[in-house]
């Protein structure tokens, strides 16, 4: 009874259940902090990446998200007024990069205007925004665009301008870790992230440490230091 | 009683060189063809008929005959190109005119004849036009298709048969009038029927029996008593409509209802004909006489009404009414064939392919422009800013795969110079200062050199290191020559995610 209850409330909220539920963003635990339990798609997202580093960890995580989505052969848009996204790198999260169209435009206003009418058509898989502010106005104008279409819009905040509210779904932060070594050996390893969920409606925020290994998002328990001592000495 | 006009172009595609080419009016000059490999003279103008040169001669016997003979190239299918213009420019004559291979057409002019106030001017109006166009020609009129072809290659003048006169013309014309083939007009040439009138009493059957049932269809023919069919040439009718205003309209509301009609009744002439346009040009006539337009591009064939007036709207905004608009025109200059394609029963993933896809991207295209909207496909370079390059459209596909070497996800567009305390030759660096902050490397990867491609262009190769500094960035660094050059660079090149 009060699962059903919350579901409704969920509804009103515009938070509806997508009938693609299968698709497995590959996320592990960091899917229990979402409602239902699943990836909202349908949805704007919003990342912050202050410093030009959190910028590429953080396009390596939407990259990472969107390989699954882009899986059966979908179309996303990439729209940014700075762009140094390195096409042939996303063939590293299982993109073909072939797949992707990018808009540059000059001005922040046409970035979001581009976003609001790619986010408006139900063709794309998903539309990534390179912007440096975004200000409540347009983060609402752009869920409700989503609304209307299910498509799902991810909102990269470059800069560290002050971070007001906005009315995206979730709000991440994603900066990078100590590699964790192949094999144990020497050299730089998987890419190692830890991931903030810093807001989440109707979910519970938390952060996680998340590394990407052979085209998929495993999850990293830290594990107190004597473990890898142990280990060492038993191997 | 019908009425056909048969024009004959005596040096159809000699008049057309002497056109292109005034001082050869005066020359002696024949176009060339290779024919079972010998050069063989395909046309001769009157200069060289005169002096005995005729088609189908060989190059050098024409040669022989005339030494100051001129030569050119003979272009095929220009007779066929030639004949279909000359024949839509005929249709100021007469609606059905048709294109009467290799080098006639054939004109119905039932009806026609007295607007020109009767068959004598008529004939002499279209002869004298086609003489200023420089063409020389002959033309006849008769009762029947065949008996003014007839009159116009074999008949003497006047080339005018009264209705009713054509068999009377024909008869004392030679067999070759009758349109025959080759061999048929040789066999009666050696059974010593040399005019028509020699034969036409034989018994049909014998008639049939000894040249066929083509020779019996041919002198029914002329004669009128088979009717011959004629295919006329139709001109393509632009894609064009307008719509005049009873009052000059000065409001965008206005101009948004006029090019929602103009683009409905075109839309519909499109689907109808299985064809979509590239390219339309809306323009307003206004009172003061100055035209205003708005131009819009799609990036596929589209017959999509609502998707166009979301393109032309962005641009409406430019078009200034001033006092008034009274005629508005829209037309599409671009148009490709678009067939219904079919709809997939469930909402697909959304490919490439997607119509969808095809119209936001034509919406972006008209506000932000054409040029800011990319694409990328591999390429075979290893050099990092080589390695792909833009894709020319929406469905190009990939030519190479895409290699799954390590790269950064940010990529510098200019590599930035950094400063570096590096141990040994070959062994990454130990720190790096990039915009005044000091990066101590804790692990790295490397080196991975990658030479100049020196056939695009000229310079030192670059070892590339992957590096991660103690808080656990990754960075793409690469020097520049050899470390032992003495002139070796440090640059910072991406970031890894």
């Amino acid at each position: 009874m009060r699962s059903q209850l919350q579901n409704e409330i969920l509804l009103l909220q515009g938070f509806r259940p997508l009938n693609s539920a299968a698709v497995d963003l590959g996320l592990g635990p960091v899917k229990d902090a979402f409602p239902n339990a699943s990836f909202p798609l349908g949805a704007v997202h919003e990342f912050l990446s202050p410093t030009a580093e959190n910028a590429a960890v953080t396009s390596g995580f939407i990259a990472g998200l969107l390989a699954p989505l882009m899986r059966s052969g979908g179309t996303s848009l990439w729209i940014s007024t700075s762009r140094t996204l390195f096409p042939p790198a996303l063939k590293n999260f299982g993109i073909a990069p072939d797949q992707f169209i990018f808009i540059d435009v000059k001005r922040e206003k046409d970035a979001l205007w581009a976003m609001d009418e790619a986010l408006k058509c139900g063709a794309l898989a998903a539309v990534v925004g390179e912007v440096h502010d975004l200000s409540f106005t347009a983060s609402r104008r752009l869920q409700l665009a989503v609304e209307q279409s299910r498509a799902t819009g991810f909102v990269l905040r470059r800069g560290a301008g002050n971070v007001g509210t906005t009315a995206c779904v979730t709000r991440w932060k994603i900066t990078s870790l100590a590699s964790e070594p192949i094999d144990d050996l020497p050299g730089v390893g998987f890419p190692h992230w830890q991931v903030e969920l810093l807001r989440v409606r109707n979910g519970r925020p938390g952060a996680w440490n998340l590394m990407w290994e052979r085209g998929a998002f495993r999850p990293v328990y830290k594990l107190p230091p004597f473990f890898h001592e142990q280990k060492k000495k038993a191997g | 009683m019908r009425r056909f006009v048969s024009i004959w172009f005596r040096h159809l595609a000699t008049d057309w060189f002497t056109l292109r080419r005034p001082q050869l009016r005066v020359m002696p000059f024949v176009l060339r063809a290779p024919v079972q490999g010998r050069m063989m003279v395909m046309a001769a103008n009157a200069c060289a008929q005169i002096k005995g040169v005729h088609a189908g001669m060989a190059l050098a016997d024409a040669r022989a005959f005339v030494p100051d003979l001129e030569v050119l190239d003979d272009m095929p299918d220009l007779a066929g190109k030639l004949l279909k213009r000359l024949a839509e420019w005929c249709i100021r004559f007469t609606p059905l005119a048709a294109v009467d291979l290799p080098d006639g057409l054939l004109l119905d002019v039932t009806g026609c004849a007295h607007l020109w106030g009767g068959d004598a001017p008529y004939l002499a109006d279209i002869v004298r036009r086609l003489n200023i166009r420089g063409y020389d020609v002959r033309a006849a009129i008769a009762d029947t298709p065949g008996a003014a072809w007839a009159v116009a290659r074999f008949g003497k003048e006047p080339l005018v048969i009264d209705s009713g006169r054509h068999i009377e013309a024909v008869l004392p014309l030679p067999p070759e009038a009758l349109r025959l083939e080759a061999e048929v007009v040789e066999r009666l040439h050696k059974l010593g029927l040399r005019r028509i009138n020699q034969f036409i009493q034989m018994p049909r059957a014998s008639l049939r029996r000894r040249f066929g049932q083509h020779f019996i269809m041919r002198l029914d023919q002329a004669l009128g008593h088979e009717e011959e069919p004629i295919q006329p040439v139709q001109p393509l009718e632009p894609y064009q409509e307008r719509l005049p205003c009873l009052e000059p309209v000065t409001t965008a509301t206005a101009i948004e209802i006029a090019l929602q009609q103009l683009l409905e009744t075109l839309c519909l002439r499109l689907r109808n004909e299985y064809k979509g346009l590239r390219a339309a040009v809306f323009k307003g006539y206004r009172v003061d006489g100055k035209v205003v337009q708005a131009d819009i591009a799609t990036s596929r064939p589209s017959h999509n009404v609502k998707h166009l007036f979301k393109l032309f709207e962005i641009k409406l905004p430019t078009l200034e009414p001033a006092l008034g608009i009274e005629l508005f025109q829209l037309e599409a200059i671009k148009v490709e064939d678009h067939f219904p394609r079919q709809d997939k029963l469930w909402e697909g993933g959304g490919g490439l392919e997607d119509e969808r896809l095809s119209e936001l991207l034509d919406r972006l295209a008209g506000k932000i422009g054409a040029e800011s909207i990319h694409r990328y496909l591999p390429t075979e370079h290893y050099w990092p800013e080589r390695s792909f390059k833009p894709a020319a459209s929406l469905q190009e596909k990939p030519t190479t795969i895409w290699r799954d070497k390590l790269r950064p996800i940010q990529l510098l567009a200019v590599p930035e110079k950094i400063e570096v305390s590096a141990p040994i030759p070959d062994y990454p660096p130990m720190l790096f200062r990039h915009q005044g902050k000091v990066h101590k490397i804790v692990k790295a990867d490397g080196p991975e050199r990658i030479e100049q491609e020196w056939w695009l262009q000229q310079g030192q190769h670059r070892d590339y290191y992957h590096v991660e500094d103690e808080e656990g960035r990754r960075y793409w660094l690469f020097r520049l020559g050899h470390y032992d050059d003495k002139t070796y660079q440090w640059f910072l090149h991406g970031f890894f995610s």
